[in-house]
């Protein structure tokens, strides 16, 4: 695996203030809450984690789509706060994004050449180049070419979502952000669109950033993965290791967690009691410690640093040693 | 009493629209054995939630609606009964699980309000004992302090603890079957799994037989002790959990179980091909056909029907069966552009 970085976040934060009225005080959720992670060049890196720990937040935050309250990101070596709005216009293009649902992120009165189209147009290709480089992205994404100028809404959710890989591919990103784009198909779709997306990484040679809360496929998909709890990243290491090897507790009881499609498949069940605590609210010290089976006094007091314990596998526990 | 305690026999729910007639059962027969769990697995539009919609009666009210068939609940069957019938039926002695807790739950009422209505309705309890009833099933879902709790409304409640009231609320007054329709599908995994914990242990408990409707394949397993698989309106494939995981007979449940990715495993995924016919024009013969890796001309022409295969108990409809399994896990048919039918 390649291991030039293309992108590195630092200390990267994001704060929601949330107003309660006039009278009471605001609160602030803190949606994303100290991120550092990087990003290699072809790898793809997972992002897993339940509702609410900030794994989408994050993707915004890549894509520049969300201003960060803190932090700092750097793509290609680059400081991206250092962009002015011209350069940024400019950059954009090697950075895009495929969304969960494509029917949300299509223009219904579009038809799906135009929609394909319309990234190319801030290029300086001609016409015909153009509609040689769509026609080129309907084959690659498997939409027969018969079906150009049909709408959005005259497509299967699969296919949709195919027409939305084809857009994000248009400008040959050098980096894709994935926000959970197969957890509105069905199965056997799925596995058409994650086929589909390792087949167009290894034919366009970009990287990926996939978000996603179904951990099987996360795990399928990804080089490296990074486990979220309410804002923080609590664990990363290669896919394979995580699998085989979980260190933090929340991990552990997520992975047991799972319901695996075999019946011989031997596990044990690791109870999490309680529930995700508010954000806005978040506990003191490890936020993890509430639900947490081996937490000790020093994880309610201090907040645990996110550390190396073997190559390349990072966990943010106390009690790991 | 029988061993079964409801036999759906060719049930099937068309509904007539504007373009067309909707077949979204077609002929659809299972039963359910005393405190067993039947999951109903499939994809979207596979006719899985109708199924369930119609045993309860909760569709064929309106002229476009038509349901036919048997639905045998100890003998009776509910297809007959009057609608004042049935509301005694609701919740009594089969009760529904939804999706969503959020709309099976009334914003304006508290929860032990919501839970003691049904004693107080179908036991004609009084108010204080439906109560103490509310309470004491709560306790029983594991709602922590469950006193408190039933005072408060279901806004104050997370996901998961509204999906325990409302399993709370199906199992008020002790019914012989609970039908969960994706009852987990909304809720984060480790909710998921208290869930699916839970149900478990209330049918070990209580000797009630659940019908858990769901997608996920991973439920199934972890859940259920036999499986009826549907696909375009019918059941394909049925059997025990070791029927349909260890030897499943039908390529839809083969390719199903060949598409889900499998945490610590890596090879290649298999997805089925193309996607499901639309329910208002379906083909002649085997529904499967477009999407099935060893389609025969018999397949094109004529319906295969459910029948055993190695067990009397394990059902398939494939004309495969007939003929022999091919040799190999998946066939090949080449030069087929993916999800080519639309």
């Amino acid at each position: 695996m390649a291991t030039e970085e293309l992108v590195r976040i630092d200390n990267l934060k994001k704060h929601f203030k949330i107003s309660n009225g006039i009278f009471r005080k605001n609160t602030v959720v803190k949606a994303v809450d100290g991120l550092n992670f990087s990003v290699y060049k072809g790898e793809t890196l997972g992002i897993v984690g339940e509702s609410g720990c900030g794994k989408s937040t994050t993707g915004r935050l890549l894509m520049k789509l969300l201003e960060a309250t803190e932090g700092k990101m750097y793509f290609e070596g680059e400081d991206v706060s250092t962009w002015d709005k011209q350069k940024l216009k400019a950059r954009r293009r090697d950075f895009q994004m495929i969304f969960q649902d494509p029917y949300a992120s299509l223009n219904p009165r579009m038809i799906v050449e135009d929609i394909i189209e319309e990234p190319l147009k801030t290029t300086d290709m001609s016409k015909e180049e153009r509609k040689a480089r769509v026609k080129q992205l309907l084959d690659d994404v498997g939409i027969p070419q018969d079906y150009r100028t049909r709408y959005p809404h005259e497509f299967s959710g699969g296919q949709r979502q195919r027409i939305g890989i084809a857009r994000a591919l248009a400008l040959k990103p050098k980096f894709i952000v994935a926000d959970e784009p197969v957890a509105a198909l069905d199965v056997s779709i799925q596995a058409q669109i994650i086929n589909l997306l390792v087949d167009l990484q290894e034919e366009y040679d970009f990287t990926y950033l996939f978000i996603a809360h179904d951990l099987s496929v996360v795990q399928y998909i990804s080089d490296r993965v990074g486990v979220m709890y309410l804002g923080k990243m609590v664990e990363l290491s290669e896919s394979d290791d995580l699998y085989e090897n979980p260190l933090h507790p929340y991990t552990q009881a997520l992975l047991s967690s799972v319901p695996v499609p075999d019946i011989h498949h031997v596990k044990d069940r690791i109870p999490l009691e309680g529930e995700i605590p508010s954000p806005d609210n978040p506990p003191s010290g490890c936020p993890f410690h509430p639900r947490c089976p081996i937490a000790k006094q020093h994880c309610k007091e201090e907040v645990p640093s996110f550390r190396e314990i073997t190559e390349g596998h990072y966990v943010a526990c106390h009690e790991v040693k | 009493m029988s061993e079964y305690i409801m036999e759906v026999n060719d049930l099937k729910t068309h509904f007539h629209t504007k373009t067309g007639v909707v077949k979204a059962v077609d002929g659809v027969n299972f039963k359910v054995k005393k405190g067993e769990i039947l999951g109903i697995v499939g994809e979207s539009g596979c006719g899985k939630s109708v199924t369930s919609q119609s045993i309860m009666r909760l569709v064929g009210s309106k002229s476009s609606e038509h349901v036919s068939g048997e639905v045998r609940y100890h003998g009776e069957d509910l297809l007959l009964k009057t609608e004042r019938e049935m509301e005694k039926i609701r919740g009594k002695d089969i009760s529904m699980v939804f999706q969503d807790p959020m709309t099976s739950l009334n914003p304006a009422y508290n929860v032990g309000t919501q839970i003691a209505e049904m004693p107080e309705i179908h036991e004609k309890k009084p108010k204080k004992a439906a109560w103490k009833r509310a309470v004491e099933m709560l306790t029983k879902v594991g709602i922590p302090s469950s006193e408190k709790r039933a005072h408060q409304y279901p806004h104050q409640y997370s996901g998961g603890m509204r999906q325990r009231g409302v399993i709370a609320m199906s199992l008020a007054c002790d019914p012989d079957l609970i039908i969960a329709d994706e009852p987990t599908t909304a809720l984060d995994v480790t909710i998921q799994a208290q869930v699916l914990d839970l149900l478990r242990k209330l049918r070990d408990d209580t000797g009630t037989a659940i019908m858990m409707i769901t997608h996920d394949l991973g439920v199934v397993a972890e859940l259920c002790d036999r499986v009826a698989v549907m696909y375009a309106g019918k059941i394909v494939e049925e059997g025990t959990i070791e029927d349909i995981f260890d030897r499943p007979k039908h390529p839809y449940t083969k390719g199903l179980l060949n598409s889900v990715p499998r945490p610590g495993r890596r090879e290649r995924l298999q997805p089925i091909e193309g996607q499901p016919p639309n329910l208002q024009n379906l083909p002649q013969g085997c529904r499967f056909q477009d999407r099935c890796p060893f389609v025969m001309d018999k397949c094109l022409a004529q319906q295969p029907e459910l029948l055993p295969a190695e067990s009397e108990q394990h059902t398939v409809a494939c004309w495969l069966e007939e003929e022999g399994q091919p040799d190999g896990d998946r066939g090949t048919r080449k030069n087929r552009q993916p999800e080519e039918a639309l």
